[in-house]
């Protein structure tokens, strides 16, 4: 019960007045970022980064991780009014919600998709506050062999989970590493990588390849289709509200099964995307309405939307507890803390409790807030969409450079961040995944030392990392991950094949 | 990933093919991952007096990123599996490239005029341009979308945004 005191004195952090604007105003500011195409989760809390230097690190956390919650609310405005999936994670979302839009049931779909992935977020959170500090503490035994084995556990399970080419998951991934050893070696003080540049020597940072490869290249993409909006109006009133929540109870065994999917693809990290998607399989398999998915269940609305917003939230257990972000987002929320001199990990735990269970305490409260928001505002945010495509790309691709620029002042992290926009485009066009490649960027430099220091220990024998049982089975478990796209091909030829569900065929690679 | 034709159903002329844009790519990649493993090798990628070299870590990294886009090639120039399907038609991008080179060229205005000016000219030019909107409208949009900015970053949060070489706002005192 530790937890529970600590989480009521996390409460009594973050319970001003300044910290629950400031909540209101982040979940705006994501809902609108979740909205607008080409700006999402990880890059919106990117660009909005700079915006809080000024502040303590709590009321700037707090802000940040609301406009996190207030973009994973707002991709499902568009997934159901539009049938544009404003971020990847709400593409399944689309399947129910928009049919549902098209029969004028508009307003029941929104509410059971807010109400869901507030439910999906509180079943996080609450597995975050009981469960996050006993990973630290265990943690806290961790030396250098074993983070490095959790690191490489990291990494290996986005090729054995990842959809798409495993070639590509590693070249998108080794492609991080590289660019993160550009600059300055942390252990040497060798200049590494920079051709005689001295504007090299600051390296890549990652917020910038966020600000390209999701604003710069999703403006790319949807540039291509020429963007023309056709939206269903939407009203929500309080009675639509009732009616809606009178419905749900129904479907408590899919949202269970779905928090409970979105949990633990959040904490390993598959992610939210492939979490909802998941989620809706399942669901239309076990169902009883299956059959009729597809065509306007609420039920399949409620099961990607939970899912998602579960993953979403859970992603930041391993960010919080081990410094390992699950997804993109919480890697931007780990550069954040890392700017404020904060060390993510373990010892988080011990040394920054006030910080710690204020980001917890705001959670719970900032998905209160979001719920808010979102069933208030939802008219305001879909008129957002009827705004023209030749006003919305300019402003978005000027917020990016504002954003690109204020990182580190430098003019020169603009042009970065057109050439990371391209790289962006091309690599979406060409189903590369995206995450591993900033997860790796972010990560490089401290799974390099982490490698480094194994090696010193063990005079270059790879063998450390089996010389306990802990880190051995952490590392092999990585192995048969980094494997399993051969294992399942062999398995495979052995069995008969299986069949692709054509609903998982269209999972987008993120 | 669309069909080319399907649009605007007159047939566009399919500039790329997938296939030939990920051998394209691939190959890039490689050369970027031999580059990684050539410099790799010049910090020292072997056993230095007091632990493993700069270059260590980095090597295996380029070894990875030329091994894997090796494969990337060879499935798309080899494989029957292939993707024959279009990257994209004339029509694409052209548009593609419409929002791309000004983008280029606000950049560099950025560099002359600073954020805010370049910003409010940029998003003017393109309202004109691309959305076929009257002159007054779009250039009172981009004054106002900027002056926005410059309440938002200069005023409220105290953050200074880069003011170009020329700086045209100096007179505002900021």
């Amino acid at each position: 019960m530790v937890e529970l005191n600590s989480l009521l004195q996390g409460f009594a952090v973050v319970l001003t007045p300044m910290n629950i604007g400031l909540m209101f105003v982040g979940i705006t500011l994501g809902v609108l970022i979740g909205v607008l195409p080409g700006l999402g989760g990880a890059n919106g809390v990117a660009i909005l980064l700079p915006l809080t230097f000024t502040m303590s690190p709590t009321s700037a956390i707090v802000m940040l991780s609301c406009i996190y919650w207030g973009a994973l609310f707002g991709g499902a405005i568009t997934s159901i009014l539009f049938n544009i999936p404003g971020e990847p994670w709400s593409v399944a979302t689309t399947f129910d919600g928009y049919p549902l839009a098209q029969k004028g049931q508009a307003g029941q779909a929104l509410t059971a998709a807010f109400t869901s992935s507030f439910i999906g977020a509180l079943v996080a959170v609450l597995m975050i506050t009981f469960l996050a500090p006993m990973v630290a503490k265990f943690a806290l035994r961790f030396g250098a062999p074993e983070f490095f084995a959790v690191y490489l556990l990291t990494f290996c399970s986005f090729v054995g989970m990842g959809k798409g080419s495993p070639f590509k998951i590693l070249v998108s991934m080794a492609l991080g590493f590289a660019l993160a050893a550009v600059g300055m070696d942390t252990v040497t003080g060798q200049l590494r990588m920079t051709f005689g540049q001295t504007e090299l020597m600051r390296g890549f940072d990652f917020l910038i390849a966020v600000i390209g490869l999701f604003g710069i290249g999703e403006i790319l993409l949807s540039m291509e289709e020429g963007l023309a909006f056709s939206g269903k109006a939407a009203r929500i009133n309080p009675k639509v509200v009732w009616e809606t929540w009178k419905l749900l109870p129904k479907y408590w065994v899919t949202s269970v099964r779905s928090s409970l999917v979105g949990i633990w693809m959040g904490i390993t990290p598959g992610g939210a995307t492939p979490a909802s998607f998941m989620s809706y399989g399942l669901a239309k398999k076990m169902s009883r309405n299956g059959a009729k998915f597809g065509t306007g269940e609420l039920e399949g609305v409620v099961a990607p939307e939970t899912a998602a917003h579960a993953a979403g939230t859970s992603a930041l257990l391993p960010m919080l507890a081990l410094g390992i972000p699950g997804s993109p987002t919480a890697a931007v929320l780990l550069g954040g803390l890392l700017i404020w001199g904060l060390q993510p990990g373990p010892l988080l735990f011990v040394e920054q409790k006030d910080f710690v269970w204020g980001l917890i305490a705001s959670m719970y409260l900032g998905n209160i807030a979001g719920l808010i928001v979102v069933l208030t505002t939802v008219p305001l945010f879909a008129s957002i969409l009827r705004i023209p495509f030749s006003i919305i790309a300019p402003v978005i691709i000027v917020i990016c450079a504002i954003g690109a620029y204020t990182v580190h002042s430098a003019m020169l992290d603009v042009w970065f961040m057109l050439g990371f926009g391209v790289l962006g485009y091309l690599f979406k066009k060409l189903d590369y995944p995206l995450a591993p490649l900033v997860l790796a960027l972010v990560l490089g430099d401290k799974a390099e030392d982490s490698f480094r220091q194994s090696m010193l220990v063990s005079q270059g024998d790879v063998m450390i990392m089996w010389s306990n049982p802990l880190v051995g089975s952490i590392t092999t478990l990585a192995l048969v991950l980094l494997l399993w796209p051969l294992i399942s091909k062999l398995l495979g030829v052995i069995r008969r094949p299986k069949k692709v569900d054509p609903i998982l065929a269209e999972q987008p690679v993120d | 990933m669309q069909e080319a034709p399907t649009e605007s159903g007159v047939p566009q002329r399919v500039l790329a093919r997938n296939c030939t844009v990920d051998a394209v790519v691939a190959a890039v990649l490689f050369v970027v991952g031999a580059v990684v493993v050539v410099q790799a090798r010049a910090l020292g990628a072997g056993w230095t007096s007091d632990g493993p070299g700069s270059g260590y870590f980095p090597f295996y990294i380029g070894l990875i990123l030329c091994v894997a886009s090796a494969g990337i090639a060879y499935q798309a120039v080899m494989s029957r599996k292939r993707d024959t399907r279009a990257f994209v038609d004339r029509e694409q991008f052209v548009r593609v490239l419409s929002v791309f080179v000004p983008a280029i060229f606000y950049v560099l205005a950025i560099a002359f005029v600073g954020i805010y000016v370049a910003s409010a000219i940029y998003i003017a030019v393109f309202m004109i341009v691309l959305g076929k909107y009257p002159a007054w409208k779009a250039v009172l949009i981009g004054v106002l979308v900027s002056a926005a900015f410059f309440a938002m970053f200069e005023v409220w949060f105290k953050v200074p945004l880069y003011k170009g070489t020329l700086d045209p706002l100096a007179f505002l005192g900021y």
